[in-house]
Formats: C-alpha cells, structure tokens, sequence
C-alpha cells in the first residue's frame, strides 16, 4: 500500500533546534529509503511564506496568499511510500530526521475507483 | 449419525472453547474482522447439521477454520463488490488452504490479535472495547455497561477502529523485537486498564466489576503463556495480587473496605501464593518494569498478618525504585502514604503537601484524601474537614463518595 509521510513543523524551529537535522542528513536517510526500494517521491517544501491557495467555486478561480489554514505547525515536506502495511510505513516515518523538531501524519493512499 | 442433542452440546462447548481462537485464526487469514466473524459463524452453523451426518470430527477447531475459510471465499464470489484485490484473496486463501506451516502459527494467532486490537496506531479509547469485544467475546452491551457508555458510543468506536485497521493496513502480526518494547507496553497498558476498570470502577455503584477483572487475569494468562517477559509476569502478579483481596474490600452491602481495616483470612491465599511466585521469578529476571515493582509492594502488604505488621520499610524502599526508574506524581503519593505509616503524620503530611504545592494531583481525590486523613490523625479537623470536602467533589463513584461522607460525619 502507498503511505503519504506529512512532515509538520513549526518553521520557525525547523532547522534552529539542537535537534534539528541539516539538509545531508535528510539527504542521506531518503537515499536509504531509496536504497530499500520503498520510496516513490519525497521532498522538503520551502516555507509556507511561498504558499498560494487556489479554489474554484461556480467555475471561478480565486487565489490567495498564504497555506489552506494558519496553524501552529506548518507542512515541511513529505515522504511518498510503498509499504508493506502499517507498521513498515510507520518504522520510515520514524527515521525521518525531521521527526526529532516536528511531527509526521501517516496516510495511506486512496487508490481513486475509475 | 449423532444424536442432535450431543451433537449441539458439542458445538456449544467448542464454540465457548475454542471461538476466540477460531476467530483470531480466520481474521490473520482473511484479513478483515467482520468477515472472518461472519465466517466463523457460518462455519458453526453448517457444524450443528454436518456432524450429525460425519460425526464430530478429530479436530474441530482446524474443521471450522477449514470451513470458515472455504464459506469465506463462497461469501467473496458472491459479493457484488467482487473485484481484483479479492480475487488475489482468494487465489492466496486457496493456496494456504494446504500449507503445512499453518498448524504452527494458529497457537499465535491470539497473540497477534491482542497486538492488532492493542496497536498503538488505534485510538486509545478504542483499544479497550476493542480488545474486550475480540479477544474476549464480551458483547457491546457488556461492555458499555462496564464502562457507563452507551451501547452505541462503544460500538462506534470498535466500527472506527476495525475501519481504520483494514484501511491503514495495520498488520495482523506479533511486533519484530525491536518494536516488541513498545508495542507490549500498549498491550499491558490496556489489560491493566480493562483490570482497574473492574477493580475500581471510576464511577457508579458496583466496588468491583468482577467479570473484568477476571477477563483481565485471563488475558494477562494468555500473553504470559504465549510470550513470556518479565513485566508480562509482573502485571499478572500484580492483578492476582489486587484481586486477592477482592472479597475483603467491600462489605455485604457493597461498602468500601480499606486495607487497614480488612478482614485478612478473607483474602485468596491461591492468588497472593501464585503473584508472589510471578514476583519473584520477574524480579530475578533483572529485565522487569513498572508492573513488577508495583506487584512487589503489593506482595509486601499481603505477607504481612495484619496491617501492623506490614514492613514499611522495604514498601518505601520499592517506592524508591519505582520514582528513581518511572517517576509520577500518584507513586509519590503512595510513598507519601507509607512515609507517614513509618516515621508519622507529619512528615507524610509534609509529603502530600509539596506534590500538591508544585501544582500536581490537585484534581485526583485520593491526594486530598489523603490530605484529609493526615490532618485528622494530627488533630486539625478543620483542615481534615476541608479536604474531604474537595476530596468529596472530585469522586463520583457511589461507594467512595459514601465513605468519604462517613468520614466528614465523624469528624462531626
């Protein structure tokens, strides 16, 4: 089954927590999970300062600045899985280095019915 | 052919026997709750006519699951969501329907069931229900009944957390042993639970709620049979310990009892031999948890003859160990207990006092019973008579709002 690895953080502590990972060591531990055949995407995500949200209502487009809500924590990046089960999806979501200053949501992927 | 009559007492004694058993091995097989149990009970009903005309077979158990397998793939045939992943099912059902290696895993099978349904990944207040429903056959009325939720309320949540087992794909396996740690404290985590809701319920009127309790005992049996760990044996020995004293902590019309004031030649001489043994054997194992140390002071006040004779000194010794390797708050009050028992009210007092000062525990009414106690033993009953009073407000089950009431009358 293919699991989506949200990684939350609040950006502002991302990466200035004695914790907090350097881009080599998120680096290193996707090419792991390259390595074991299990990863389909992943990527860090600048900060949500960049965000743009779009929705179309009656056919019209609009936009605005900013991520979809204003939370305390903010999406960072993400880890697009092929898994076994449950349990194999959560042992890669918790080797995420990011996982150390943040949180990562486990969902698993709906295959859409055509 | 078999008479009808000894042929349904058959089926009756297998299924209160072995259809937790049957059903734990047909959810690893067919991968989801609610048709394996549909299965299950299929393959029971179609037992009831086939073994008048075979006779009852050698193996029962391995016939029902044999035929709650083959109903099973007939059910997903016929199923109008027939689909691509069910046929891979049933091509994969087929396929084990002959695999030797299977006999081995059925002795498994509950243990993997009790880590299914205790699986950290499910909603806490889930696990509980869940695991009472599944493992142990409780129905959803029994246990909203345990629990003073309405039927519903429980049924809900074992829908939602079977839904989110076959969604999420949570694996139906015992944890490799590098997660084992974690993963086993979840399953003792919730039999300890499924325990103290028997043990104490948080409210209503019963003292204890037997039937949990020795579902508990059962399940803490049942791991410890399969899955022999230190703290497994600790948590068992502390419930047969608890338990031991189960007759003697209320009274005939449903009081509470206090351990000082308890009839000792009415606590279960069997219990307490067989929790001290567990004791014992995880303590030398150097490997035990929370749950042992818990279990030995429990060992302690069940050797001594009366209340008296109880050895203080090794109690606050355990408590020592206990907040060195897993503090709380609610282990330092009971150290604060026994504090007072060896060197007086004061210093327990003072004890109390200074948990309750760094703002912990103000909500849980057995600190300021507590609180309450030590003040009237020290002669200041207007202190003791405000602390029963809060205590008085933060309890709401019916035998412990009694006794605090006695206490706040003798007071006068």
């Amino acid at each position: 089954m293919k699991y989506l690895c949200l990684v939350y953080c609040d950006e502002a502590l991302l990466h200035s927590l004695p914790d907090s990972p350097e881009d080599a060591e998120c680096m290193a531990y996707a090419e792991s999970i390259q390595g074991s055949g299990r990863m389909l995407a992943a990527e860090a995500l600048k900060p949500v300062q960049t965000a743009t949200t779009v929705r179309v209502r009656a056919g019209r487009m609009s936009l605005t600045d900013g991520p979809f809500a204003e939370t305390k924590e903010q999406l960072a990046g993400f880890y697009l899985v092929d898994a076994r089960d449950l349990n194999e999806a959560l042992n890669i979501a918790k080797g995420i280095p990011a996982a150390r200053v943040g949180s990562v949501e486990v969902r698993p992927v709906r295959e859409l019915q055509p | 052919m078999v008479g009808e009559a000894q042929v349904r007492q058959e089926v009756e004694a297998v299924y209160r026997r072995d259809s937790r058993r049957i059903l734990a091995t047909l959810i690893r097989l067919l991968g989801d709750f609610d048709l394996a149990e549909e299965a299950m009970h299929d393959a029971f009903f179609i037992a009831v006519q086939r073994w008048q005309r075979d006779g009852i077979p050698d193996n029962p158990r391995a016939w029902l699951v044999s035929v709650g397998r083959f109903k099973a793939i007939d059910a997903l045939r016929r199923s109008a969501r027939f689909d691509r992943s069910q046929a891979d099912l049933i091509m994969l059902l087929e396929r084990e329907a002959d695999d030797p290696g299977e006999q081995t895993l059925l002795a498994d099978d509950r243990l993997r069931l009790i880590f299914t349904c205790c699986h950290p990944a499910l909603a806490s207040d889930a696990q509980v229900p869940l695991t009472l429903r599944e493992v142990c056959d409780l129905t959803t009325e029994q246990i909203a009944r345990a629990f003073l939720q309405s039927p519903a309320t429980i049924a809900q949540r074992i829908v939602r957390a079977k839904a989110k087992i076959r969604d999420a794909k949570i694996p139906y396996q015992v944890p490799e042993l590098s997660e084992l740690p974690e993963r086993l404290e979840s399953v003792l985590r919730v039999i300890y639970l499924v325990f103290n809701e028997g043990y104490s319920a948080s409210a209503g009127e019963d003292v204890t709620t037997r039937e949990l309790t020795d579902e508990a005992i059962r399940l803490g049996r049942l791991v410890a049979q399969l899955l022999p760990d230190a703290e497994v044996h600790g948590l068992l020995a502390l419930m047969l310990l608890q338990a031991s004293r189960q007759r003697a902590r209320s009274t005939a019309d449903g009081e509470l009892v206090l351990l000082d004031e308890q009839d000792r030649s009415l606590w279960d001489r069997g219990q307490i031999d067989e929790g001290s043994q567990l004791v014992q054997q995880a303590l030398r194992s150097r490997d035990f948890g929370p749950y042992t140390v818990q279990a030995a002071i429990a060992a302690v006040h069940a050797e001594a003859p009366c209340a008296e004779a109880t050895d203080w000194d090794e109690i606050i010794g355990l408590y020592d160990v206990l907040q060195r390797h897993w503090p709380s708050a609610v282990v330092e009050l009971n150290r604060a207990a026994a504090l007072a028992r060896r060197d007086g009210a004061q210093v327990g007092l003072q004890a109390v006092e200074a948990i309750l000062q760094r703002g912990e525990l103000g909500d849980y009414h057995l600190a300021h019973a507590a609180r309450a106690e030590l003040h009237r033993q020290l002669g200041n009953l207007d202190q003791a008579r405000d602390a029963w009073q809060q205590a008085l407000t933060l309890t709401r089950q019916g035998p412990e709002r009694r006794h605090i009431e006695r206490r706040l009358r003798e007071l006068g």
